[in-house]
């Protein structure tokens, strides 16, 4: 599993990190960080909350 | 379960239908739109689409691929007439009726009117994509706005109309914007953006009349002040649309009731979004939320709920979470905010348009709100789901 943020859509919601933070941090500077691009599997539904609540749109899962 | 039929085909619907099958659900899915288009997104309509750098088209949720792949029979540009719950159909207003097993209601929520708005031209709600289309054609002739309403839409409105260069006046029948959802001091905070923009804000005052034969020309306020204007735009908040289910025996008190699984009272019927009222157990409060975020994990959780038995049903106990874009700013919240609620500037400054207000009640963090702070604030996030202490959180927001 990988995960993929489209930084042109991605508005630093910080709703990943919300429910993800072992996933994702949006950091001082207001940018989103993936802190993990290959999670391991048992993260997956986590991986899928973020997904699914982001504003934009702009997280994807790919494997 | 061989058949479910998804009335709404915005946000709340979409996120059913996907999870119905990401669940396992291989029976047939019928979903009614009144609008005839594929669910699209409407966050974007009040802002990036309204302001010409985002095409009308770019607001698709899905492409076509992912559309069909749903597996879905798609009924656009048709309304549900009537729920005719004990021989379980839908009735259309072609005419047609569609029967089911199970039933999302996700009708979502239909603008409120001016009583006064007449016939004239140039008035305008904000909440299809059509309606976005239209504002935006009569913003090229570089009127003079005048927006009803300082909720989010409104405000969302002035702010894309004044980064188009346009003179903008806000009206608002309370004595500060957004009062109702952040509290006074907070809507202060928000009044600032829109005066530091050269918003000609007007709060504590109502809308009298309109002038004009065709066309709008002027507005007279309770306050006597006439105000010319070229285009309304009117955000004075939305009903749940629920009027098809009017003497279907579903329980309805502003929104359809649901338990605190999103079941109405009407067995294989659940619903989902704007149009939902349930009980959040969470905040030991029946509550209906006209949010994008809640759309998608009610949604969900609707659907998820019709494919599970009545012991297995988990209750839906979000913590709900907003955002409004004015000009630089990025509004957010977290929680459940009341009035009477200890509001405190936790962390950074209102002067600067860049902090992260608290809420408690009763000894404990209900909500947060954040200007611009998106890290910071999904730190509260995390606590108001925890039930965390107020004093707590304050020394949280001390150390960051």
């Amino acid at each position: 599993m990988k995960l993929v943020v489209d930084f042109n859509k991605c508005s630093s919601h910080g709703v990943c990190m919300g429910v993800a933070p072992e996933l994702f941090e949006v950091r001082d500077d207001n940018f989103l960080y993936i802190l993990q691009e290959e999670p391991p599997e048992e993260m997956r539904p986590k991986a899928e909350s973020a997904a699914a609540v982001c504003p934009t749109g702009a997280i994807s899962i790919e494997g | 379960m061989r058949s479910i039929t998804i009335v709404g085909a915005s946000l709340a619907g979409l996120r059913s239908a996907e999870t119905l099958r990401s669940d396992g659900f291989d029976g047939e899915i019928t979903i009614i739109g009144a609008e005839d288009r594929l669910p699209y997104d409407r966050p974007p309509l009040s802002k990036a689409v309204l302001e010409g750098t985002r095409a009308p088209e770019e607001t698709t949720l899905r492409d076509q691929e992912q559309f069909d792949a749903i597996g879905a029979k798609w009924q656009l540009g048709t309304k549900a007439t009537f729920l005719d719950a004990a021989n379980r159909r839908v009735h259309l207003d072609s005419g047609e009726q569609v029967s089911f097993d199970g039933l999302v209601i996700a009708t979502g929520a239909s603008p409120r009117h001016l009583p006064l708005t007449a016939e004239l031209e140039g008035i305008h709600v904000l909440r299809t994509l059509d309606d976005c289309v239209a504002i935006g054609k009569e913003l090229q002739a570089s009127p003079r706005v005048v927006v009803i309403g300082a909720g989010f839409i409104g405000l969302e409105v002035a702010s894309t109309c004044r980064k188009r260069g346009l003179e903008v006046t806000v009206i608002e029948a309370l004595p500060k914007p957004l009062a109702r959802v952040l509290g006074d001091e907070m809507g202060d905070a928000c009044a600032g953006l829109h005066l530091d923009q050269g918003v000609d804000l007007r709060c504590g005052t109502g809308v009298e009349r309109l002038e004009g034969t065709t066309r709008v020309e002027a507005l007279v306020l309770g306050d006597g002040t006439r105000l010319e204007a070229d285009l309304v735009v009117v955000g004075v908040g939305v009903s749940p649309a629920t009027d098809w289910l009017e003497g279907s025996g579903i329980e309805l008190n502003n929104g359809v009731v649901c338990d605190a699984t999103c079941a109405t009272n009407i067995p294989g019927v659940v619903a989902a979004g704007d149009v939902a009222r349930w009980y959040n157990p969470r905040f030991g409060e029946s509550m209906r939320l006209e949010h994008w975020t809640n759309a998608v994990e009610q949604g969900m959780a609707a659907a998820r709920r019709l494919l599970v038995s009545d012991e297995e049903a988990e209750p839906f106990a979000p913590v709900p979470y907003f955002w409004s874009d004015q000009y630089s700013t990025k509004i957010q919240f977290v929680g459940r905010s009341a009035p009477g609620d200890d509001v405190r500037v936790a962390h950074g400054s209102v002067e600067d348009n860049q902090f992260v207000a608290l809420y408690g009640r009763a000894g404990k963090l209900v909500g947060a709100l954040s200007f611009s702070r998106p890290r910071q604030l999904m730190d509260f996030r995390r606590m108001v789901e925890n039930n965390a202490d107020f004093e707590d959180a304050l020394k949280h927001a001390a150390s960051l």
